[in-house]
């Protein structure tokens, strides 16, 4: 009998378009064109590039303090009494979560493309901080734009991009949420398309940004892939991660996609339920649609106008997706699944009483995830979290719902 | 392509005149009004309509514009009502050309079949969808030249000689130079520049070149109309809607009437451009 070939890899995508199956694409305005195919250009030869790699490696090491810890949960592990826990440390390094790994490999980017201007969009301040802060490591001059509601409960974010020398620009559009933020980075970077280098975020937006985001956060699945092999001489059962554009959660997926074994699961918000409009559960309850550049799960209505999305966690409230997560949900490799605002106040405190962590309210998401399924599983079974953000900046935020005085 | 494009511009030629082409909002304030305003355009001296899609995210839009797609929306516009205002203007003239411009999703989730028979059944001459470059030209560009309506791209100071062949390949009825990098309703650009532009889009296509983004007044229509075959104004015709409005934002008793004012005065700009191919 003859073998039957293994199936094509699931770690193969973009395509050259740009595309993951129906998903990705460039769908941008004709004047950003000609720059969208020079970062391509640019990125192509940066990635064989081995200057470009040991700059980037290095940058890890003293900069960001990568290896990022691989974390035992004992005591948060001996509670559920289910399946072994670890967590991924990603919000102990330089600036508190995993954005800083991105921006540090797209400022290298930019200063190889000699652009002169950087500028961000954020919506919990973790991306635009990492922003900033890159921005004053490498001299560049920084605009970010943030929702205005966003500008109001992340405040402490505000204030260190403005430390960090950063211009924020409160956005009044729509919602005033990430989603108009990102609306006015594009206005702006159409405008200063010779002089300006769009640092976007997430892994979104028009190709090469969802594949080169996606790289530049790898470095968390292949560092974890190493640690758990090294402390446990085997692959995890289950990695979960908070999936908002869903850049920390490609990063900790990727390196491990075409391990048959490892189920993954991908948790996006599901605010005050699905029923109504406020959640930004995008491939639970959204629907195929093109914004921002990219086609994917969105939150839109039946004439293809997007919804504004609603969650406790400003880094999650977007009513999108990384185009590679939607191909990855339609492929059913991994799967999605929403965690209440509740859900995820009640994983913040009980991870920060357990294990003395504070995480952020993105990754209690995936927290709340864990607490739901580790119970579910043997012993001897193993569950990798991407504990992508700590929650100093949301500290406000839960202080005012759970009623305390600050 | 659709006969009455090219007529236009051929008739245009003739009396040695670029084309006025105005944008306005569908469904802004409300679909009775914008109605009224598409049907007074015509002779108030629009030459073509571009007929605005309200999108909610309106990526390469300025503020004008913007506010604008915010008041259609508000009011329960949708597409289907867009297409239907066509419909409705189309039983009245079925001379003057009609573009439609907007952004891709709501098209993509009306799904783009349907959209293209109904725009076809309803007269519409041509599509401009600003998130749709040629690399993207298999969703709808192709699609739609199969059928018969043009599609006309957007070429910019970004668009050097080489992808400027790229940007042309499937474009028709004319060309849309927007005149600066940037969104709608921005500066208006020197009119030297855009002569050297336009100059250098016309050695590589016979089309028709207009230009747009910045023209605000009678003086720069005729500038601009001047080094062009055609000038686009969008931004300021939606502005004067704005200032026409009551404090709730509904239609005030003289916006049809001041936009139709407005729209006259940009004309006798546009008109007293002489085509620079015809002197």
């Amino acid at each position: 009998m003859n073998q039957t070939p293994k199936l094509n890899s699931f770690r193969s995508g973009p395509d050259e378009d740009g595309r993951f199956g129906i998903f990705g694409g460039r769908f941008v305005a004709e004047t950003l064109m000609p720059l969208i195919l020079d970062l391509q250009g640019e990125w192509e030869k940066a990635k064989t590039d081995p200057e470009f790699q040991k700059e980037l490696s290095d940058l890890g090491t003293h900069y960001i303090g990568r290896p990022s810890p691989l974390y035992f949960a004992e005591r948060l592990t001996n509670h559920l009494g289910g399946a072994k826990i670890y967590f991924k440390r990603e919000e102990l390094n330089h600036t508190g979560s995993h954005k800083i790994n991105n921006c540090i490999g797209q400022i290298l980017l930019a200063k190889r493309m000699g652009k002169t201007r950087i500028i961000a969009e954020t919506g919990a301040g973790q991306h635009g901080v990492a922003s900033a802060t890159v921005a004053a490591r490498f001299g560049f001059p920084c605009v970010i734009y943030m929702g205005a509601t966003d500008v109001e409960r992340q405040a402490p974010n505000v204030f260190r991009m403005k430390l960090l020398g950063a211009e924020v620009i409160p956005v009044t559009s729509g919602n005033g949420t990430l989603k108009d933020a990102m609306n006015e980075a594009l206005r702006d970077w159409v405008t200063n398309v010779d002089s300006t280098y769009y640092l976007i975020g997430t892994a979104a937006g028009p190709h090469p940004y969802p594949e080169m985001v996606r790289d530049f956060q790898s470095v968390i699945g292949i560092e974890a892939r190493a640690q758990l092999l090294e402390a446990e001489g085997r692959l995890p059962d289950l990695v979960i991660a908070a999936v908002g554009g869903g850049s920390n959660a490609i990063g900790i997926f990727h390196p491990f996609l075409d391990d048959e074994s490892v189920k993954i699961v991908g948790v996006e918000a599901g605010g005050r339920g699905l029923q109504g409009e406020e959640h930004c559960a995008s491939i639970t309850a959204g629907t195929p649609g093109v914004l921002h550049g990219n086609r994917t799960y969105l939150l839109q209505n039946p004439d293809g106008q997007i919804l504004e999305g609603h969650s406790i966690s400003a880094g999650l409230d977007y009513p999108g997706i990384g185009p590679e997560h939607s191909w990855l949900h339609d492929i059913g490799r991994v799967e999605y699944v929403p965690i209440m605002d509740q859900e995820a106040l009640d994983a913040f405190q009980l991870l920060t009483r357990l294990e003395g962590i504070i995480p952020a309210l993105e990754p209690s998401h995936a927290i709340a995830e864990v607490i739901k399924r580790a119970p579910q599983m043997g012993k001897e079974e193993i569950i990798l979290m991407n504990l992508s953000g700590r929650g100093d900046k949301d500290i406000f935020t839960v202080g005012k719902i759970l009623g305390m005085e600050m | 392509m659709t006969a009455r494009m090219d007529q236009k511009f051929v008739a245009l030629k003739q009396e040695g005149r670029p084309a006025f082409i105005t944008y306005f909002m569908g469904g802004d304030p409300d679909f009775e009004t914008s109605l009224s305003i598409m049907k007074a355009l015509p002779s108030a001296g629009a030459d073509i309509i571009e007929l605005g899609m309200p999108f909610s995210d309106p990526m390469a839009d300025g503020p004008a514009i913007q506010l604008a797609g915010q008041r259609a929306l508000k009011g329960g516009q949708t597409l289907a009502k867009t297409l239907d205002l066509a419909k409705r203007f189309r039983e009245e003239d079925q001379e003057t050309p009609i573009v439609m411009m907007g952004y891709y999703n709501p098209i993509y989730i009306y799904g783009v079949d349907r959209f293209l028979d109904d725009a076809l059944a309803f007269g519409i001459d041509g599509l401009i969808v600003v998130d749709l470059p040629p690399e993207m030209d298999d969703e709808l560009c192709i699609p739609a030249l199969a059928k018969g309506i043009n599609f006309i791209r957007l070429a910019t100071p970004t668009t050097d000689e080489k992808r400027l062949v790229t940007v042309l390949k499937n474009t028709s009825g004319f060309v849309y130079y927007v005149s600066m990098n940037g969104i709608t309703g921005s500066a208006l650009p020197d009119p030297s520049l855009v002569a050297g532009a336009v100059a250098r889009i016309k050695s590589h296509t016979d089309l028709p070149i207009c230009v747009g983004f910045g023209v605000k007044t009678a003086d720069h229509a005729r500038a601009i109309g001047a080094a062009a075959d055609g000038v686009v104004v969008g931004s300021a015709i939606v502005s004067e809607i704005a200032s026409s409005l009551t404090e709730e934002g509904a239609a005030g008793p003289d916006t049809v009437s001041a936009v139709a004012t407005f729209v006259k005065g940009l004309a006798t700009g546009v008109h007293g451009a002489r085509l620079v191919a015809a002197e």
